[in-house]
């Protein structure tokens, strides 16, 4: 495969060159300023925070973003603004992608999915050069793998779809790949078969190839990158050899979130009461009590608080005093009603608990918004406005004004942080603090360090399952690192 | 058992049409003949057709309620245009074919529900209908009416029919590259679309397809009936759309068969006469049809759970 | 219990899901539209007697336009297609327990409403047991109502008792009395959705049922009052229907299935759920059958009639979405 990476040396022009490129969504500035150029035979390794700009980098160096300002060109070619002209010039210029969400189509078969990207695709017998290509890219980047060309791609686990998506992306077409964009591609894979794909990145990039490669695990960034870009806030504030970063000088160049300064440890002054919850995944919690979910995202964590809310609570019977209530951090997904105001998304929950029996009391819940706009600080001057018109930090606070505002004893938190400014995390840890101590439970899944340490317990899912649980002071970074990674981070 | 989901998916409808032909059998057996399978699948032919429609339109995630009157409208122009001044007949098919595939392109484009849009249109092929035969008349193109009668060796023409219908389908939809990339809107059109692909187009293409097969259900019925009327195939808006569920398919994220959907109209052309052969009463026969489609869906639902527990 | 009369105009203005110009408004000019084009023809003559019968037709549209509109609100994919069979069934059998004697009023409406219960409920089974798609679900009951009505009518035409056909072709002030119940139909199920808790997680379901889920609405049975709610008005829509046209026949529903989509739709109500419009629906009813009086008083036969009627509904909904709006 790869027939025509050995024509890359023709040129001497980098395959991508971007020019003081600004990213703008509305007020918000996504990239402030990025210069970067990619030769050909380079791996580039890209770190930084959630919502550093490294997504919005990658789309608009594959076009399908078109940069606000500044300017982006292809193997030294002109350059253009609109987004069909930069895909089209990407597309030829051999750039490919493969991103955390799935691209494939599940309805189809690993080599119908190949077929999808491959638009001037010979039509003669297509479905066995199809088969034979793709299976061939699958066989040179994960060899021993058991996966059919003829295998419809909802049938595959999560971690066979990644490698499919892997190696259609790799896979010889018209324009051969020259410049590969991989966005965390090993989430989903285990250390035995990310093993491989690192190794196929290096024997790619040694013909010639250019890859970028997104990645929270340093590890796997040392391994095969040849330069490593950080970025913070939109800018890349470091662009150096791999050889002059170690560990914690590169740890140090992105940066902590959050500077911890005084973190409200009042956890010593709460006494965690009675049991009040335990499931089948081995989660437990006690009254007065906070507990940390940890765990790098995707493991499980999700899903073991909802099914843990739904088994306790009836689809069929509305209840004035429930024993949970559910903050969603997905807000979309899990949480908001688009088409309605703040007041009525705030008011969802406790419906039920200040109605009569079939009619909304409107003077209660007017009151109760009211309540929780002072107490929460949701930042409004109506409360009957959209909910869309607010932040997301603002939507997350009328999540969380819906639940607390309930009676509920056990309150279950899923990654509610999310797109939250640091200044409400504050006042909602605060808050969560409060509320433990007059007798609530909370079990909180997060993925930032920092608000794990807030916990009393902290259990870490690792695949699906409980893989430690930390009380105290075993609470830390490097304890809570060890046991999401498990085998893996030192593999790579 | 080692059955994959795309063999569980096309095994359940041929069981079923199996096991009804099976009790035909067993309560009429002079049913097994040439004669009797013709008089069993007679108007099995148009039915198909109008489900292989139906299929296309939800193979793109949309649902078509319009396509009983098209085939009505359809039989109409047959009936009277094609049969008198061909060319013009011919014309307005084509042009109603066209139609469709502006329908489809007009609801990708502005994001509209397609159940309301269909709902619409099925007014307005309705009306057409009746503006071509007020009253029921009209007669078949001769060598329409010869083919759909015809009387081939061994096998009667409702079942070769069926085959092709089949076949040929499955050859577009499941082996073509084209038809991969039709399926494909169904399964994820973000992607189609980030791999420079047009969905309005493509979109537009499948509302074509059920466009083509609602006008070749149209003719095949009057091949079969001989003369229209207005209200001829009304019923088939409902028959198509069970008929494509039976036959396996989905109605999200384009998963259809083709020979699926055949076979779950032969299924429900046979219910039919199962029933009549039972010695039911004939007020049961539509009754009938949708219980054995909830038996099936149940029958589905009961695989897909022991599958997953796999 | 909250006061219905003082803060309704207020709310409905600041609500920001109505702010957009009360969708429902544009049924009503239209069916004013439709009622003054009809007027130009015959010179003024008939006035009454057309807002008479307008009336009386459109509460039939209305009340099974209702059903569906609570039940298209709850989201993408559920629609009610066993409209017209459950219709037919009730008022199939209503008529036979009543057998035309005036005395048997009460237990044939009962029967009716009984009839209709069990639809929904057989309705929501299919859906809830046997995870059947709201569509096909609906569909094949249909069928199995359709053949129960046929086997239980037998091609019988028992006429309704003269108390009955006297009370549905009456009329109070002008207003016909089946205009009543719609109406007071429609006032109830405006007052639930605006001011009860049910309306409220409703609409909730609609916009998002896994976020209404984890906000402790009981989805289950929501979802299963609303299948219920919608056969019951159909059962009561053919109730009144059979009386009025002087028997049950067995295709007495077959129009109510895209009439009763239709209403909802030019009604203003989102056909993707999570926002309905009550007013609109008796809007929108009224004008579906002004403008085929309209078109016929212009001697449009019935072919350009329905021709019409379909281009309306694709122009209401062209209109009316934005692209990339929820579907």
């Amino acid at each position: 495969m790869n027939t025509a990476i050995s024509e890359t040396h023709a040129s001497t022009a980098p395959l991508v060159h971007l020019d003081a490129v600004q990213k703008h969504f509305g007020k918000l500035q996504a990239l402030k300023g990025a210069s970067l150029s990619i030769s050909a035979g380079e791996c580039l390794g890209l770190v930084g925070h959630n919502g550093a700009g490294k997504s919005t980098l990658v789309k608009i160096i594959n076009g399908r973003l078109p940069p606000t300002l500044g300017t982006i060109s292809y193997r030294g070619m002109s350059h253009s603004y609109t987004a069909d002209d930069n895909a089209e010039q990407a597309h030829t210029t051999g750039i490919r992608s493969v991103f955390q969400e799935l691209s494939l189509c599940p309805n189809l078969t690993v080599l119908e999915n190949y077929r999808v990207p491959f638009r001037d695709m010979p039509r003669r017998s297509w479905r066995r050069v199809a088969g034979a290509r793709v299976m061939q890219s699958l066989d040179t980047i994960f060899p021993g793998h058991a996966i059919q060309a003829r295998d419809t791609v909802e049938n595959l686990s999560i971690a066979e779809r990644q490698m499919v998506e892997i190696a259609i992306a790799f896979s010889s077409r018209t324009h051969p790949a020259r410049l590969m964009i991989l966005d965390e591609p090993t989430s989903s894979l285990d250390a035995a078969i990310a093993r491989q794909l690192l190794d196929y990145i290096k024997t790619f990039c040694r013909a010639g190839g250019s890859v970028i490669f997104i990645s929270h695990m340093l590890g796997e960034i040392f391994d095969v990158a040849s330069r490593i870009i950080v970025m913070k806030d939109g800018l890349i504030t470091d662009d150096r050899p791999t050889a002059d970063f170690n560990r914690q000088s590169l740890v140090d160049a992105m940066g902590h979130v959050i500077p911890e300064g005084e973190a409200v440890a009042q956890s010593g002054t709460r006494i965690p009461g009675e049991r009040v919850l335990s499931t089948d995944s081995g989660l437990n919690a006690r009254k007065h009590e906070i507990v940390g979910l940890a765990g790098l995202a995707g493991h499980g964590q999700t899903r073991a608080l909802a099914s843990f809310y739904l088994e306790s609570t009836s689809r069929w019977q509305g209840s004035r005093n429930s024993r949970v209530v559910f903050v969603a951090g997905d807000r979309a997904r899990d949480g908001l009603m688009p088409l309605w105001s703040i007041l009525q998304n705030l008011s969802l929950k406790t419906l039920i608990e200040f109605g009569t029996r079939f009619f909304i009391d409107r003077q209660q819940e007017q009151q109760l918004a009211a309540d929780w706009k002072q107490k929460i600080g949701i930042r409004t001057d109506d409360l009957d406005s959209p909910i869309l018109s607010l932040s997301g930090g603002n939507q997350q606070k009328v999540l969380f004004a819906r639940a607390l505002a309930s009676s509920a004893p056990i309150v279950v938190m899923d990654d509610p942080m999310r797109g939250v400014d640091v200044g409400t995390k504050k006042d909602v840890y605060a808050m969560i603090q409060q509320e433990a101590a007059k007798g609530r439970t909370f079990l909180w899944y997060s993925t930032e360090t920092d608000e794990i340490l807030e916990c009393d317990r902290v259990f870490v899912f690792r695949d699906g399952q409980i893989s430690a649980e930390l009380i105290g002071d075993d609470i830390t970074e490097e304890n809570i690192l060890t046991a999401s990674f498990g085998m893996k981070e030192n593999a790579a | 058992m080692n059955m994959s989901r795309d063999h569980f998916r096309i095994l359940l409808p041929v069981l079923s049409l199996v096991v009804l032909l099976a009790g035909v059998f067993y309560l009429q057996p002079r049913a097994m003949s040439y004669f009797g399978l013709n008089l069993l699948f007679n108007l099995a032919v148009p039915v198909a057709l109008a489900t292989i429609a139906q299929m296309m339109i939800i193979m793109v995630n949309d649902i078509d309620l319009s396509i009983g009157t098209f085939v009505s409208f359809c039989a109409c122009v047959t009936a009277t245009f094609v049969q008198e001044t061909p060319l013009l007949g011919y014309l307005i098919l084509l042009m109603s074919i066209g139609a469709y595939a502006g329908i489809g392109a007009l609801i990708h484009y502005r994001n509209l529900p397609a159940i309301v849009v269909t709902l619409g249109t099925s007014f307005v092929w309705g009306g057409l209908a009746i503006l071509i035969l007020p009253s029921p008349g009209g007669s078949s193109p001769e060598w329409l009416h010869a083919i759909m009668k015809s009387k081939p060796p061994l096998v009667p023409m409702a079942i070769i029919a069926s085959v092709i219908i089949g076949v040929l389908t499955h050859l577009l939809i499941k082996r073509s590259s084209f038809g991969v990339l039709l399926r494909g809107v169904g399964g994820n059109d973000r992607t189609l679309s980030r791999a420079g692909w047009s969905v309005l187009k493509l979109k537009a293409s499948a509302y074509g397809l059920a466009g083509l097969f609602g006008v070749l259900s149209g003719m095949a019925l009057i091949g079969l009936t001989t003369s229209a009327d207005a209200n001829i195939a009304l019923r088939y808006t409902l028959l198509s759309i069970a008929g494509v569920i039976l036959g396996g398919g989905e109605f999200t994220g384009g998963r259809v068969s083709p020979i699926g959907a055949v076979i779950g109209a032969l299924t429900l052309t046979l219910a039919a006469s199962f029933l009549s052969f039972l010695k039911l009463s004939p007020d049961w026969q539509i009754g009938s049809q949708g219980a054995i489609l909830i038996l099936v869906l149940a029958a589905r639902l009961a695989f897909a759970k022991r599958e997953a527990q796999q | 219990m909250s006061d219905p009369t003082t803060p309704v105009l207020t709310r409905q203005t600041r609500n920001p899901v109505s702010l957009f110009k009360k969708p429902w408004i544009w049924a009503y000019v239209a069916a004013g539209a439709a009622f003054l084009g009809t007027m130009a023809i015959s010179g003024g003559q008939g006035a009454g007697s057309l807002f008479y019968t307008a009336m009386t037709f459109a509460s039939f549209a209305a009340i099974v336009g209702v059903g569906q509109m609570l039940v298209i609100t709850l989201g993408p994919g559920n629609v009610d297609l066993s409209i017209p069979s459950s219709m037919t069934l009730a008022a199939t059998l209503a008529l036979k327990v009543m057998n035309s004697e005036p005395g048997m009023v009460l237990i044939g409406l009962a029967t009716a409403l009984l009839v209709g219960l069990g639809c929904g409920i057989f309705n929501f089974s299919l859906i809830i047991l046997l995870r059947i798609p709201p569509i096909i679900a609906t569909l094949s009951s249909s069928f199995i109502f359709q053949s129960l009505a046929i086997w239980s009518n037998r091609g019988l035409r028992i006429k309704p008792p003269e108390s009955m056909s006297q009370f549905v072709t009456g009329g109070v002030l002008g207003i016909p009395n089946v205009a009543l119940v719609g109406i007071a139909i429609a006032m109830a199920a405006w007052v639930a959705l605006e001011r009860g808790i049910a309306g409220r997680w409703i609409l909730a379901i609609g916009q998002n049922m896994r976020a209404a889920s984890f906000s402790g609405v009981p989805v289950n049975t929501v979802r299963f009052a609303v299948y219920v709610s919608c056969a019951v008005l159909a059962s009561i829509a053919g109730f009144l229907l059979a009386n009025f046209s002087g028997g049950a026949a067995l295709n007495m529903g077959a129009e109510y299935m895209l009439m009763s989509i239709a209403v909802v739709v030019i009604g203003g109500s989102s056909i993707g759920g999570g926002n309905s419009n009550v007013p609109g629906i008796w809007g929108a009813s009224l004008f579906m059958f002004l403008v085929v009086s309209m078109l016929n008083s212009y001697g449009l036969g019935a072919g350009v009639r329905l021709i019409m009627t379909g281009i309306i509904i694709v122009a209401v909904v062209s209109l009316a979405s934005k692209p990339g709006e929820l579907r």
